[in-house]
């Protein structure tokens, strides 16, 4: 829970992030947070609201918005997660989720380095801030100067685990190895992207063209806590919707009903090449405030 | 049943027929991936730790366990005799179940006994308990030693340092969780 100095910081650092985007053209938008299908996803599992749902991100929305026809958008909004909490989980947080028309994900990686570069120099009066450009966290120094680290997927399961990311899926550890033996080793020195990820994790993005066993996603870790999710968005209507049944098939083995979201496919037709990433503001928070859980960057504490 | 979802720390669940306290806890779950349950727990009677990771689907059945009220009897041997103080059973809990906790045991001390199924496992007692010293040296004054305390032993045979002025015969105050001389108390 954050004191009144807390409260003024975290105001302090959302409108920093509004501000880089608006300087670059973004437009911010604020989609229904209320929404009558949800995005199918196997293990996230959504807030019913009456018949309708509470968001688990905005994804549906904002990619309907570029079939409209805008190129960059971003919004800062509350996703809505059930049986989610924990240390680095809240059922109800904040998200940032932007697009870029006309780029992919190494675009996207770059601006994240910019954004994060920008943060830091503006909101350097922050506890976890020193000269405006290195993170002081648990004691360790973590510089923001690029270029960040970028590690794939495979490249990663090679340096801190004895298997494969393929053989991890087919013996169903993958989650727990990335968790338990990758995660906490990555982004200690400078932030570092972990990218490529094999295409059956990746249900929104699209496949990479010379290696069509991959998606072009990346996720962003800084001191062993991810911190956002990339991926050059799937534009394509049919591959999207088999992706989509895939994901049903998943909910229904679990006893779960979704609901193919019709309109979004008919839109996604309209959307151009373009990337898209998603970033959990209280957690980015949690790194500038040297906060140790993410309760203590909220306003409220789940009580 | 409990499900993933619930586990917390202090949580007690059933494992392979044995109950378990949950001591560390750490919901994780990478962005698009499965929510994994990251677990120590102790074994309740054996004392074992183990760590463990569950999925979502994970459930646990709730051990039975039960506290009742009970007053020590007497000791005999390595055997401690407990009676049920509502239906008078009597049972009897070894020394090496009971571990410190017979540094504070005096006859007719209630306590509560704490049961898995019709096993009982464990003991809380009072957090403040009073017990007579039964020896204690004289101060002397002018002991260079530099300490302001000095040792007693106490009715249980147990042996803590309190304030000079305590003196055979004297009833004290010791708090069970530490083993800590709390005050002297005037009957």
């Amino acid at each position: 829970m954050l004191s009144p100095a807390g409260l003024k910081q975290r105001s302090d650092f959302i409108q920093s992030l509004r501000l880089f985007f608006r300087k670059r053209d973004y437009i911010e938008v604020d989609t229904p947070i209320r929404l009558p299908v949800f995005l199918p996803e196997a293990e996230i599992f959504p807030y019913a609201s009456e018949n309708w749902w509470l968001q688990t991100s905005p994804e549906l929305s904002m990619k309907r918005l570029l079939a409209r026809g805008v190129s960059r958008i971003f919004q800062v909004c509350h996703c809505f997660r059930r049986e989610e909490s924990g240390r680095l989980h809240a059922s109800e947080f904040t998200l940032l989720e932007w697009y870029h028309v006309g780029w992919d994900y190494q675009d996207l990686m770059r601006e994240c380095e910019e954004l994060v570069r920008t943060l830091a120099s503006v909101c350097r009066e922050l506890p976890g801030i020193v000269n405006g450009d290195t993170l002081l966290y648990h004691g360790r120094k973590i510089f923001f100067s690029v270029p960040w680290q970028r590690m794939s997927v495979e490249e990663a399961f090679a340096a801190f685990t004895g298997t494969t990311p393929v053989q991890a899926l087919k013996d169903e550890c993958f989650d727990e190895l990335l968790v338990t033996e990758i995660e906490p080793h990555l982004g200690w020195e400078r932030p570092l992207f972990l990218y490529d990820y094999p295409v059956q994790l990746a249900s929104l993005a699209r496949k990479k063209s010379a290696a069509p066993h991959l998606a072009e996603r990346f996720e962003l870790y800084c001191c062993g806590i991810e911190l956002a999710n990339g991926f050059s968005e799937l534009v394509d209507p049919e591959q999207q919707r088999k992706r989509f049944l895939h994901e049903l098939a998943g909910m229904q083995r679990q006893g779960r009903k979704g609901e193919m979201p019709e309109l979004f496919l008919r839109d996604l037709a309209q959307v151009s090449d373009a990337a898209g990433i998603a970033l959990g503001v209280d957690r980015l928070l949690m790194l500038f405030l040297q906060a140790d859980r993410l309760a203590d960057v909220l306003p409220f504490a789940e009580e | 049943m409990y499900s993933a979802s619930d586990l917390r720390k202090g949580l007690k669940v059933q494992i392979d027929g044995e109950p378990y306290i949950i001591i560390d806890f750490e919901f994780s779950k990478p962005g698009k991936g499965q929510a994994l349950y990251r677990t120590k727990m102790r074994n309740m009677i054996t004392g074992n730790q183990f760590t463990q990771t569950y999925r979502s689907n994970d459930k646990f059945e709730k051990p039975d366990l039960e506290e009742r009220t009970m007053q020590f009897l007497y000791s005999q041997g390595d055997e401690f005799h407990f009676m049920d103080t509502s239906s008078y059973d009597q049972i009897f809990i070894t020394r090496a179940q009971l571990g410190d906790n017979i540094n504070f045991l005096v006859d007719n001390m209630e306590v509560q006994v704490l049961y898995f199924g019709e096993k009982p496992i464990d003991i809380s007692l009072p957090i403040f308990v009073n017990l007579a010293v039964t020896r204690a040296d004289p101060w002397v004054k002018g002991d260079t030693s530099g300490t302001d305390t000095k040792p007693v032993t106490v009715e249980t045979g147990y042996q803590l340092q309190v304030p000079p002025f305590v003196e055979e015969g004297d009833k004290i105050q010791i708090d069970t969780r530490t083993g800590d001389y709390m005050t002297r108390v005037k009957e």
